[in-house]
């Protein structure tokens, strides 16, 4: 049995220690907007966060992360940069099929929490393990800038 | 229900309650199935529904799969902007499956493919707008007894400035479809278009930024099972023998089933499936880790020994057969013998995997005298067709759940993952959520065809173009996917596809096509379809005769085109916007390709600059398209940008090889596609037209293989002849 703190509930699952947070998050728990994509860490689809910062949750051990602060694609919009990134992925239309799109706004929200106002380069760097098969990455990019510049907006209005 | 028909184009079907129905369609009538007669509806079946309740809530059937395309935005607004409602008001529902309502006129079968979405609506539910509203109008204008022409529409609501009236499209269903349906129902001019052409936020994008979207991944249903599967190793392997006992040790397990060894025949689609192993658990990594506890004993069956060598030499031993002619023109032969110079090219195009970022996965729910599914299928028809074949039911007792896909690019035109989840539902008794793992969804996908082509140009004294020959050797799709597609003497429409129709003006052209069917493994359509394989070779080719000739490649592109306007606009466009004339440095090149498909003009440049290791680096790429009327320009340029980069991706990196009769690749990191730090900036501009709408969806895939060739090309001198471009790292090597 363990016990895993997501998007600020408590929840009580008795899986094997071993089962990757992904599949305890979708098929346990119901959580199914972090996308299975490989199984290997190579697509980044299931990028989910602990104590804020991004894993790859389809190789994460759910029996690593009890206990600790777990948040996913349908709690990101409740934090500052999950919002701001939301709202910029809409008003440039990033999307396409979607299907990579909650692993890549996981991925730039860890970004936006260590670097404020990231670069081409950063970006890059950050967002390189995250595939999209649509290849919106121009727009990715677009975005990431974009929501970074209406919080260093809101920060000093 | 009581329908009346109407004398030509529409038919009312009176009122549902009090709902306006309305159906429309201007294609001949195809023959209309028992369902259809019984409504009455025989010659007059529509192929599309807009249907208007008392609430005033409207909503459009959509017949097109929601992939990436935007086609859940772009078809209402079509039906919006003639009804003279906003986008927000119109709902919209999947279509269920239904070949006669459903059939698109461009493919003739329920089918969202080969970029035809926006093509087939154009002007279909235009007129469905434009028909429901002049009936509303007409209904109230009866009511308040005044002359419809002073009435006018906005926001779903009829209103007579005069007496300072107004009523809701909801109050008027009831009373408009006792209207006489319009013949000929008046259509906006483009000037007058309030909503196409511009872009409103996407109507399925919010769920996809939140996590709230449902996928066929995502399903979840009371007492669902979750299935995981792997087939056949080797093509054509059987099962010999299995042992259940290791998965059904582990905890969560509940069931081991074998399925497959079976082919299926939908309508004249074919498919084979080879034998499976499925493990049924309470999730899906209970499911796969009782798969990988198992060691199924396979029989390597007759293509244990099968390898690429046997492929490409079965595609050269058949380009020295005559094939079928596809298209000629004058006399090739003979301008060929007289030609000042002659060049020859042969071109090598590998088998792709579509490695859709969602991997194939369906639910099903297969009971006794009911089979439920939900997945997202490109061919919503065939798939209830199969799945009612494996559940042993009539097809009306299946019920299809429509979901947006998680990309496709063709790979849900094919109905496998339907097939097995209705079988491990069956076995198991329960609803059952079939899911890929990536390497199942890479190594038993139906591949994009591996071709080779042979071509043959003559230049005469002065550098001029006066023979084409090209011979295309591969297999048919269409022989499996829909032989009725096939030319009567087997000539297949899809290989020669961009061949054919080439914006130039060949004086003296000869387009053939051998058909070779690849031993076991199996082929199917791949974004761009025909067109992205032959562009290929064509623009490739073009590009060479033009260095033969010491001509520049825009310049001798524009020599060859004729009389054809767009084309050469999209050509000028990209060499302006691309800065075709700037010095680029050292070790770095441009390449254009120009393409014709889809009904869309698209001309391309891609830059790059090589390593000192011969990597390729992509710097920079401009596309101009000319795709007729726009409806939603954004996604327009969205299309574009993303098309290109997958073509680009493929191009660079993607094959798919067999040895010893298995599929080598298995999951994205030895099938590499691109990454945003590989991305280039990408430049799309949009022609502005009125004529109809080209084909998105696939187009900037197309040109993308070419115009990165011919950048190579231009910093190197090294001609690709063989994709992907990642086989000639030595070469470029050397040379950078």
């Amino acid at each position: 049995m363990a016990r895993l703190q997501i998007n600020g509930a408590t929840h009580e699952v008795d899986v094997p220690e071993d089962m990757p947070l992904l599949w305890v998050l979708r098929d346990v728990i119901g959580l199914t907007g972090t996308k299975f994509g490989c199984g290997i860490a190579q697509c980044g689809a299931c990028t989910a966060h602990v104590d804020g910062k991004a894993v790859r949750s389809c190789v994460t051990r759910v029996g690593t992360v009890a206990d600790r602060g777990i948040t996913t694609i349908e709690g990101i919009g409740a934090t500052p940069h999950g919002r701001a990134l939301q709202n910029a992925w809409l008003s440039l239309q990033v999307p396409q099929c979607g299907y990579c799109q909650p692993g890549q706004i996981m991925s730039a929200a860890a970004l936006l929490s260590e670097v404020g106002s990231p670069s081409d380069a950063q970006i890059d760097a950050a967002m390189a393990g995250n595939l999209c098969r649509c290849c919106t990455y121009v727009r990715i990019r677009k975005a990431i800038k974009q929501a970074a510049a209406s919080q260093a907006t809101a920060q000093r209005t | 229900m009581n329908a009346r028909v109407s004398r030509r184009h529409f038919l009312r079907t009176g009122a549902v309650g009090a709902a306006l129905v309305l159906g429309f369609r201007l294609y001949a009538a195809r023959p209309a199935s028992a369902e259809t007669s019984t409504a009455g509806l025989a010659q007059f079946t529509p192929n599309a529904f807009i249907r208007i309740d008392s609430e005033g809530g409207i909503v459009l059937v959509v017949d097109k799969c929601e992939v990436g395309q935007g086609v859940y935005t772009s078809l209402p607004m079509l039906l919006a902007e003639e009804l003279d409602a906003d986008l927000d008001q119109v709902a919209i529902v999947p279509s269920p499956p239904n070949e006669q309502l459903y059939a698109d006129p461009i493919l003739h079968l329920q089918a969202t493919g080969n970029s035809t979405s926006v093509r087939s609506s154009w002007t279909e539910l235009r007129r469905a707008g434009a028909a429901a509203r002049q009936m509303l109008i007409a209904a109230a204008a009866a009511e308040w007894r005044v002359d419809p022409s002073q009435c006018r529409t906005e926001r779903a609501t009829v209103i007579h400035d005069g007496t300072r009236r107004q009523l809701g499209y909801g109050a008027l269903a009831a009373a408009a479809t006792q209207q006489p349906v319009p013949q000929d129902p008046q259509l906006k001019q483009a000037e007058q278009f309030k909503q196409i052409g511009k872009s409103p936020l996407r109507v399925d994008l919010p769920g996809k930024v939140d996590g709230a979207a449902q996928y066929g991944f995502d399903v979840r249903l009371p007492g669902m099972l979750f299935a995981t599967i792997a087939s056949s190793p080797t093509f054509g392997g059987k099962l010999n023998s299995l042992d259940d006992n290791p998965a059904r040790s582990i905890k969560g397990v509940r069931n081991v089933v074998r399925i497959g060894g079976q082919g299926f025949d939908v309508g004249g689609y074919k498919l084979h499936l080879d034998d499976a192993v499925a493990v049924v658990a309470e999730n899906t990594w209970a499911a796969q880790q009782g798969l990988a506890a198992l060691e199924p004993a396979w029989d390597r069956g007759p293509n244990a020994h099968l390898g690429m060598d046997d492929v490409v030499r079965a595609l050269e031993a058949a380009s020295d057969r005559g094939g079928l002619v596809a298209r000629h023109n004058g006399d090739v032969d003979k301008a060929l013998s007289t030609a000042a110079t002659r060049l020859e090219a042969r071109n090598y195009m590998p088998f792709l995997a579509h490695a859709a970022m969602e991997p194939l996965s369906c639910v099903a729910d297969a009971r006794e005298d009911s089979c439920e599914i939900w997945t997202a299928t490109q061919v919503q028809a065939r798939a209830q067709g199969i799945a009612a074949q494996v559940a042993g039911l009539p097809p009306e007792k299946v019920t299809l759940h429509n979901l947006i896909s998680g990309g496709a690019f063709g790979r849900r035109l094919e109905l496998d993952g339907i097939a097995l989840a209705v079988a491990i539902s069956k076995q198991s008794g329960a609803p059952v959520k079939l899911v890929f793992t990536r390497e199942q969804d890479i190594r038993h996908d139906l591949y994009r065809p591996f071709y080779h082509d042979r071509l043959r140009a003559g230049l005469d004294a002065s550098g001029k173009l006066v023979a084409w020959h090209h011979r295309i050797v591969g297999p048919s799709i269409f022989a499996r996917w829909a032989p009725q597609a096939l030319r009567s003497d087997g000539l297949d429409p899809d290989a020669v596809d961009g061949a054919i129709q080439m914006p130039y003006a060949f004086p003296n052209l000869l387009v053939e096509y051998v058909r070779e069917e690849p031993p076991a493994i199996p082929t199917a359509f791949w974004r761009g379809v025909g067109s992205t394989h032959n562009a290929w070779v064509i623009e490739s080719f073009v590009d060479e005769i033009a260095a033969v000739a010491k001509q520049d490649p825009v310049q001798f592109r524009r020599d060859l085109l004729g009389h054809a306007p767009r084309a050469l606009a999209v050509l000028n466009l990209a060499a302006e916007k691309s800065r075709w004339d700037k010095a680029l440095p050292p070790r770095s090149g441009r390449g254009i390709a120009l393409a014709y498909a889809f009904d869309t003009y698209l001309a391309t440049v891609v830059e790059v600059t090589l390593s000192g290791a011969g990597l390729v680096t992509l710097q920079r790429v401009v596309c101009a398209v000319d795709c007729g009327s726009i409806v939603h320009p954004d996604s327009a340029i969205a299309q574009i940008e993303g098309g290109t980069l997958f073509g680009l991706s493929a191009a660079l990196w993607n094959e798919v090889t067999v040895r010893n009769g298995r599929v080598e690749q298995g999951n994205f990191n030895d099938y590499r596609t691109i990454r945003i730090d590989e991305t280039p900036e990408v430049e799309v501009h949009l022609v502005s037209s009125r004529e109809a709408p080209g084909g998105l969806g696939e187009t900037g895939t197309v040109a993308a293989a070419p115009a990165l060739a011919n950048a190579i090309f231009s910093a190197t001198g090294y001609r690709v002849r063989q994709l992907p471009i990642i086989k000639s790292i030595e070469e470029l090597k050397r040379r950078a």
